[in-house]
């Protein structure tokens, strides 16, 4: 049974990263499963989950090459598949508020506490550079539901930042 | 009844375009109880349509009276049915029984109305929102040979305003 791993490949965006990455996965014989792939800052980041019959140092020997030459740090890791076993997420949180520290740290610690298993989080920085807002979308399961995760977030709302918490139905048909 | 095989997904037959229903008879009904057997029979689906068991004709059954904080007009068998008016967007989490082991975003009206025959050839209307107008949607794409892939949103957009969903 071939190996699973996890790459990661950062560097400076310039287009084409992605063609060329995945042309050189593809010319190695690799499998590719779950990614993400997506721009933050001027930075082109790339998590990929690949199959492969190689070694870890086989495997990224083969990459090396377009990774150096497209100025990507490349890491390559031996990980568990877990395939199949996605877990759905069944609540989202909304935030989003004047920029401040430690915003982040405080809606996910109190999340956590209620129960709230974190399965995506997206958070950007928007506004102005005098007056900057931040945004964050989650997205997990609710271990000990969705109302247990509204009571922890309920005292930001004071603290002058939005948070709405909606739930996530899946609808299967 | 029967529990049938559900086609999935690349399965071509699901692009198929279904025919309208011409006969309501025995053999109508027996057809829509194997359809019921097959929904049942799955891992918590509130909906099924004809076509996801080889059968291509404008059936479609959806129950969603089995959720809470939800409003539904109980179980309903769709024969025909069409959507005649639309009114809002909402995006919401959709899986299929055609789709194993992939859960992504869609876009769908809020509120609908539809008018289908039920099973003897009656006509029947509803007007349905939330999770129930969903489901309907999701199920009368099957008719017209669509999936939920085929809607596919991202989730990174949902602050922004969509066009209006056709």
């Amino acid at each position: 049974m071939p190996n699973w791993y996890m790459l990661t490949l950062v560097g400076r965006d310039r287009p084409g990263i992605v063609a060329r990455v995945t042309t050189a996965l593809f010319e190695a014989g690799c499998n590719l499963g779950e990614s993400s792939m997506i721009r933050l800052g001027d930075n082109f980041t790339i998590m990929m989950m690949a199959q492969s019959e190689r070694d870890r140092e086989a495997l990224r020997e083969a990459l090396q090459p377009v990774a150096s030459e497209l100025g990507l740090v490349l890491h390559v890791d031996a990980v568990e598949a877990g395939r199949h076993q996605r877990p759905v997420p069944d609540v989202r949180i909304l935030v989003h508020g004047a920029d401040r520290a430690g915003i982040v740290a405080r809606v996910t610690s109190l999340a956590a506490d209620a129960g709230l298993n974190i399965l995506d989080l997206e958070s950007d920085v928007g506004g102005t550079d005098s007056e900057p807002i931040y945004i964050l979308q989650i997205e997990g399961t609710a271990e000990h539901g969705q109302e247990a995760i509204e009571q922890a977030l309920a005292p930001l709302q004071s603290e002058g930042v939005r948070v709405d918490v909606q739930s996530v139905d899946t609808l299967i048909g | 009844m029967a529990v049938l095989e559900i086609l999935t997904y690349p399965d071509e037959r699901l692009r198929r375009v279904s025919s309208p229903v011409e006969r309501f008879d025995a053999a109508l009904q027996a057809r829509i109880d194997d359809l019921e057997a097959t929904r049942l029979a799955g891992p918590g689906a509130v909906g099924i349509a004809a076509p996801q068991v080889g059968w291509f004709e404008r059936v479609l059954i959806v129950d969603v009276s089995g959720r809470r904080k939800t409003s539904s007009h109980g179980r309903l068998v769709l024969v025909n049915p069409e959507i005649t008016e639309w009114e809002g967007f909402a995006m919401g989490r959709e899986g299929c029984l055609s789709v194993p082991d992939y859960t992504g975003n869609v876009v769908r009206a809020e509120r609908i109305h539809v008018d289908a025959f039920d099973p003897e050839g009656n006509p029947v209307s509803f007007d349905m929102e939330g999770f129930e107008a969903r489901a309907v949607q999701h199920e009368l794409d099957h008719l017209d040979g669509l999936l939920f892939l085929d809607r596919l949103v991202s989730r990174r957009q949902d602050l922004f305003r969509r066009k209006v969903y056709k």
